[in-house]
């Protein structure tokens, strides 16, 4: 049973004979022009998987920007949204002063952990589902393949001249690929802008150069990378392939062709199947249907390589080909490297989960994610602030008292506006005042901060050098909000004379 | 394609020919569109070299298409500064002194204006701040030689003192007793004990008693005769904390033999009203201001 296949692979195997040093390496090629990869149409369990995680991915990017989330009249009502002007970023319940930036680290270091569990327990499923590299050249594949026909169909095509029919096959593709680009461009400033606004905005011809020039590049480089450079960015732009080795152990599941039982490959003889005889090759029927789907163009058969990003695809073809000639399934298929040689020797396999990697960083990942969630439950609302004047460290007045100025920064992290008290506490103040404002009764300042802004105060504190003990007296500001009676407290000093 | 290709043993690789001490380097060709973003880029860089200021020439150099200078950019920065600033500069033009305190945005925004201008134009003689230093008062405390209210201050940053240029300037001059002879030695030493005596610091309650018609006959016409200083005549209160030149016997002996006379200029004119406005708020702000 002769399968067609137009590309022959260059297999690495088997070892040359011819051992002797060129005389003359002057020919040696020292760049590489990209063969172009025409992955065929494939079905089953695997690529079900990719139609999954690409829609609900596609989905994701482009509806969250539309979400609500109303929180009152002081801030905006969108869901998901990085404000850069005020320095907010919103996410549901959640907000996010820029000081509060760990957060934000907090959440790259969980991706990070996450990712190196998810890979030492299933190799590159990322690169093959999640990474928007995938995703985007996936969609882009799939717009290609309807417009200019499968694997075959194309390779025709781009051999054919020039005819009508050609340009605007071609035409097509390009001009879909762009608008798919450039809606992924303006979804991109969705997270930065007030969705429903900068989208009347950009059509109208209003929104920011800012706004125009990240849609433009990112529509160049979606168009770029999704339809032209697509497994170029995996082999030689991404770092992510060229480390993720380390992130894997015997027992990760990939994707491996099982050579003990492919082996060796060769073409089927029709007649031993229909007699039942049990034919001399191996498993594998050498037709290329796993190198025919491949995203990447690499022959699985070779063995794990830094090109595969572990889609599955070539199983699913593979097991399409043994239905069809009568061998068991899974001869590339998704399990460890260890039970393949376990299996090789009749030994009964096992997954292990549970590892000493996994276990690590399993635990590094619940350590994190619970460090945040404390952090984000005990969030407080208020915040307090004091800077001490140092220039000069005092002031001496003429009644022989000395002043220390201070600078209180009030932080109203609630939508509401808040009236603070403020007093001191631990000191023996002869005067206490606060710039443009004037005492209540009881000698403490009211301070009026705005709903979800910062509020700066000049404040000054004398005392009779009499009552210091020394040059440097610890006392506190405290900062109550008796609406919700939250009092925040801020340690500092005040300096006299020696 | 070379015509004689080795391959590495091992892993089935082809090298390159090179080898050093054994050790043989394998050929892993670039991509070829690498190579041609390294042309781009070098293309790119002639596009810059015409759109922005490049190559010198023998007495000038390219200026670039569109005049895209640090310079251009900075002024272009400082426009849009102004532009920002502009909404606050029409309300500190159109509003008094007292109502730009009481508007906390207005009296926010001065207070920082302010400290800028004061750093440019004040700091170098009464320090960052306005700390002060010997022979230029502290804005800092509450002790003031000509006012410290909003339009007192006001008043002396436009006219300055003893600023000859300006004919309103705040002037006054305190003789020089000891150098004029107008008074003798131990008249001055008497007054200074006196004077000392203000503050409980006299060495000799003799002397300071003798004093006290010393300082009635020459000294009670301008800082008072309670000595608690004179503000429209500019005269320094002698009963209090702060002193100016230094407080001990010795430099009060110098300033009674010499007399002081500090100098500030006059910033009426040389800065514009609306940032005056802006210093008069700041330096009111201190902790001083009456
Ligand atoms: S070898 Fe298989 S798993 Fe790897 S990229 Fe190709 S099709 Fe996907
Ligand atoms: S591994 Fe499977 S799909 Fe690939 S050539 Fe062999 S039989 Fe065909």
């Amino acid at each position: 049973m002769a399968m067609p296949h137009l590309q022959q692979p260059d297999p690495a195997h088997p070892l040359p004979q011819n051992d002797t040093l060129p005389e003359d390496d002057r020919d040696q090629p020292l760049y590489k022009t990209r063969d172009k990869v025409y992955p065929k149409r494939v079905s089953g369990y695997f690529r079900n998987l990719k139609w999954f995680a690409l829609i609900t991915l596609l989905a994701i990017y482009w509806i969250v920007p539309w979400l609500r989330w109303d929180r009152g009249a002081s801030a905006p009502d969108q869901a998901v949204l990085i404000d850069m002007d005020m320095g907010r970023a919103y996410f549901f319940f959640i907000e996010i002063w820029p000081q509060e930036v760990y957060y934000i680290t907090g959440l790259l270091i969980l991706a990070a952990i996450g990712l190196f569990l998810a890979t030492s327990l299933f190799g590159r499923i990322w690169c093959g589902y999640g990474c928007p590299q995938t995703v985007w050249t996936d969609l882009f594949m799939l717009v290609e393949r309807h417009i200019q026909g499968d694997r075959n169909a194309r390779m025709r095509l781009d051999k054919s001249p020039w005819t009508f029919e050609k340009i605007w096959k071609i035409g097509a593709t390009h001009l879909s690929w762009l608008v798919i680009a450039a809606a992924t461009g303006g979804a991109f400033v969705l997270y930065f802008n007030d969705a429903p606004k900068v989208i009347a905005d950009i059509f109208t011809g209003h929104a920011s150069l800012g706004v125009y020039v990240t849609i433009a590049f990112l529509t160049f480089s979606t168009y770029l990378l999704a339809g032209w450079a697509r497994e170029q960015v995996c082999t030689y732009m991404c770092p992510w392939p060229r480390f993720q080795s380390a992130m894997l152990d015997d027992e990760s599941m990939i994707v491996t062709y099982e050579g003990w039982r492919g082996e060796p490959r060769g073409p089927i003889k029709r007649k031993n199947l229909v007699r039942g005889e049990v034919p001399e090759v191996g498993h594998c029927i050498d037709c290329y249907a796993c190198f025919n789907v491949c995203p990447t163009g690499i022959d699985i058969r070779d063995g794990l390589q830094m090109e595969c990003i572990g889609c599955g695809l070539c199983i699913d073809a593979c097991n399409e080909m043994m239905d069809k000639v009568g061998f068991p399934r899974d001869l590339v298929r998704f399990d460890s490297v260890q039970n393949s040689q376990l299996r090789a020797h009749g030994k009964a396999t096992n997954i292990r989960i549970l590892r000493p990697r996994t276990i690590f960083y399993s635990v590094i990942l619940v350590l994190v994610a619970s460090v945040m969630a404390f952090g984000l439950l005990n969030r407080t609302t208020l915040e307090v602030n004091v800077l001490r004047d140092r220039n000069p460290i005092f002031v001496t007045l003429s009644d022989g008292d000395v002043r220390n100025g201070y600078t209180l920064k009030v932080l109203n992290k609630e939508q509401a506006a808040k009236t603070y008290i403020l007093q001191i506490e631990g000191l023996d103040a002869s005067d206490f005042q606060v710039i443009g404002l004037t005492p209540n009764q009881d000698g403490t300042f009211s301070l009026d901060v705005a709903p979800d802004r910062v509020g700066s105060f000049r404040v000054f504190v004398a005392a009779n050098p009499e009552t210091l003990n020394s040059e440097s007296t610890p006392f506190e500001f405290s900062v109550t909000d008796p609406e919700d009676n939250v009092r925040e407290t801020y340690d500092t000093v005040f300096a006299g004379p020696k | 394609m070379s015509t004689h290709v080795e391959k590495d043993q091992v892993s089935g690789h082809e090298t390159t020919g090179h080898e050093w001490d054994g050790i043989k380097e394998l050929n892993t060709p670039l991509p070829s569109w690498w190579v041609y973003v390294f042309w781009a880029t070098i293309v790119w860089s002639v596009g810059y070299w015409v759109v922005y200021p490049s190559w010198p020439t023998a007495t000038s150099y390219l200026t670039g298409m569109f005049e895209t200078t640090n310079r251009t950019q900075l002024h272009e920065t400082m426009a849009n500064v102004a532009a920002e600033r502009a909404p606050y500069m029409e309300r500190l033009a159109a509003l008094d002194l007292d109502e730009i305190v009481n508007d906390s945005e207005l009296l926010n925004f001065s207070m920082a204006g302010g400290k800028a201008v004061f750093a440019e134009n004040c700091a170098p003689c009464h320090g960052t701040g306005g700390s002060g230093n010997p022979g230029f008062p502290s804005l800092q405390d509450d002790d003031w030689l000509w006012g410290g209210t909003l339009e007192a201050v006001n008043e002396t940053v436009h006219v300055g003192v003893r600023w000859d240029a300006n004919e309103d300037t705040r002037f006054n001059d305190m003789p020089a007793f000891g150098r004029d002879e107008i008074l003798e030695r131990e008249d001055i030493n008497d007054v200074v004990q006196y004077v000392l005596a203000f503050t409980g610091r006299e060495t000799d309650k003799a002397a300071a008693n003798r004093g006290a018609g010393v300082f009635a006959d020459n000294c009670a016409s301008c800082h008072g005769e309670d000595a608690k200083g004179v503000q429209e005549l500019g005269a320094p209160n002698l009963t209090d904390a702060i002193w100016l030149y230094g407080g001990d016997a010795a430099t009060i002996t110098e300033t009674v033999n010499n007399s002081r006379g500090g100098v500030m200029p006059a910033w009426g004119g040389r800065l514009d009203e609306e940032t005056i406005k802006m210093l008069t708020v700041y330096v009111h702000s201190l902790g001083g201001g009456q």
